[in-house]
């Protein structure tokens, strides 16, 4: 491309420069959970390792964390299960409305978090009678958490083909046999991408999780965000978002080796 | 009896997939779209000023205080600015960045630089936002204090990924040669940019303004964390579900960002850029 040197520079810059942007505040991030001083001064007067020990022996911040792993785990499979379904039907078959089903998978993530956050909780609250528990969280992060085991699912289906499961059909499995052997297997590493998507978005959620989880339910981004204006809980919080930080690099190497690509959702 | 299940199953394929969508459709069009339903009825309901308690007759009284409030106007005008700032924002900076790893990059640097970009989509919202809360605090690397400002700045850096990915998938679906071409013809960097580049990549850029723009305008966790006293939409409309107790009028307010939503897809569903999301 006959792009000026000047301009090739500026590009180059323009990258190199966003990138940092993307990355220095994460990096002061974990930076700080070494700082020595209480309220993060900066430059820092010195490293230590104590926040990282107060951050563990912290009994709210563990009871959040499992709070967190069992609402991620129920609203992961559920939208397994859910999603999976819906890819189904979505690309196997033709029906009338099919456009529609699509929509209506994407909706729960296009509209804003505290639209589909009040819907839930009014209607557990008022219509159903339903009291707000780790229940309701689940029930909400499921809702939202479809779309990405959907499009895992639909995109792997699209790519399979039926003439494996047609060739299966022929030499004697029935529906359910040639689902366990053959289909199942090659959907698996899309359900497992999926899933982990599901899981993370689940994780990280704060606004329909505000909405729907009772009075004793804390999952970690609430906990974080209660004791986020509590200055002397402020170096034991940042410990948990630097080692979100780190963590999260887990879930992108793993989806990395699963699909070989990278995608959101 | 499996084998006749299986068998009947086989050969009702209209069964089938009425069994694959009952799930999904009570779920997500039955459960949420009612959900979506009452809280529209509720925003037509009011609420006892004394008891708190729901009063379940028709009113127009949400909309009409929402629309004569002045500081509804102000908030709802504000919270535009807030996500139209965000996504042109977000624009200048992905462009250029989503230029160089589509057309400047080798092969192998593009599938890095595209990781470089989603890891930090994995790292919590909530960690990022309080990243900036740290950076701009009055002792911190930045200290610029918090604000409307910094609300943006914030929003910015959040939903950045998001506009740079789509512009980055269209601009490495424009073919190197058209390019060439402009350049052959005798056109420069930037008339080359204006007249071939801008009007290709436009779809993807309005599809990553889908994003920004909906994520800022429905936001009002980073405001508290980072906005100081400011207020946005968001707010208005958790407030008045704690403090106010007044879920109607909550429900009322609620219909502002998803209304802007609408009109929004609605504007920009001819430029294609839907099909880029």
């Amino acid at each position: 491309m006959n792009l000026s040197r000047t301009a090739r520079a500026v590009l180059w810059g323009a990258l190199a420069a966003g990138l940092a942007v993307i990355y220095v505040p994460l990096a002061v991030v974990v930076l700080n959970s070494f700082n020595a001083d209480r309220t993060f001064g900066w430059p820092p007067p010195g490293f230590t390792l104590d926040w990282w020990a107060a951050a563990w022996r912290s009994t709210g911040m563990r009871e959040a964390l499992w709070t967190s792993v069992q609402a991620a785990s129920g609203a992961t499979l559920i939208a397994l299960l859910l999603g999976t379904m819906a890819a189904f039907a979505v690309q196997r078959y033709s029906f009338f409305g099919r456009d529609t089903v699509s929509l209506l998978i994407v909706l729960p993530i296009a509209l804003p978090g505290i639209v589909t956050g009040i819907a839930l909780s009014n209607t557990f609250h008022t219509v159903l009678g339903i009291p707000l528990g780790l229940f309701t969280v689940i029930v909400g992060h499921a809702t939202f958490c479809v779309v990405t085991v959907y499009n895992n699912v639909l995109a792997r289906l699209r790519r399979l083909g039926v003439s494996i499961e047609e060739a299966s059909a022929d030499l004697g499995a029935d529906t359910f046999t040639t689902f366990r052997l053959v289909t199942f297997p090659m959907m698996r590493s899309a359900l497992l991408a999926g899933g982990l998507l599901a899981f993370a978005l689940s994780f990280d959620e704060i606004i329909v999780t505000t909405f729907t989880a009772g009075a004793g339910v804390r999952t970690l981004p609430i906990w974080i965000f209660e004791n986020l204006f509590r200055p002397n809980q402020a170096p034991v919080v940042n410990v948990v978002a630097a080692a979100l930080i780190v963590l999260s690099v887990i879930p992108i190497w793993l989806a990395q080796r699963i699909t070989g690509e990278a995608s959101r959702y | 009896m499996r084998r006749r299940l299986a068998t009947f199953l086989h050969r009702h394929a209209r069964v089938r997939l009425s069994l694959l969508l009952s799930a999904p459709l009570a779920w997500l069009g039955l459960a949420y779209l009612g959900a979506l339903a009452a809280l529209l009825v509720t925003a037509f309901w009011s609420t006892d000023t004394f008891t708190g308690n729901l009063i379940r007759t028709f009113t127009w009284a949400n909309f009409e205080d929402l629309v004569t409030g002045e500081v509804y106007r102000t908030i709802a005008l504000r919270s535009l600015g807030v996500a139209a700032a965000v996504t042109l924002i977000d624009l200048v900076v992905a462009f250029p960045m989503a230029f160089a790893m589509a057309k400047l990059a080798s092969p192998r640097a593009q599938r890095w630089l595209v990781i470089a970009v989603l890891t930090p989509l994995w790292a919590s919202y909530l960690v990022k936002a309080y990243a900036w809360r740290v950076l701009l605090s009055a002792d911190g690397l930045l200290g610029w204090g918090y604000g409307l400002g910094a609300t943006i700045l914030t929003l910015s850096y959040l939903w950045l990924p998001y506009m740079i990915l789509p512009i980055y998938a269209g601009l490495e679906r424009l073919p190197n040669s058209l390019l060439d071409a402009a350049g052959d013809l005798g056109a420069r960097g930037w008339r080359t940019f204006r007249t071939v580049v801008w009007p290709l990549a436009f779809p993807a850029v309005v599809a990553g303004s889908i994003f920004t723009f909906s994520l800022s305008l429905g936001d009002y966790i980073t405001v508290k964390i980072v906005g100081g006293r400011s207020q946005l939409i968001g707010n208005v409309v958790y407030d008045n579900i704690g403090a106010a107790n007044n879920l109607p009028f909550a429900a009322a307010v609620a219909t502002v960002p998803v209304l802007i939503m609408l009109v929004y897809l609605a504007a920009v569903r001819r430029t294609g850029a839907l099909e880029n999301l």
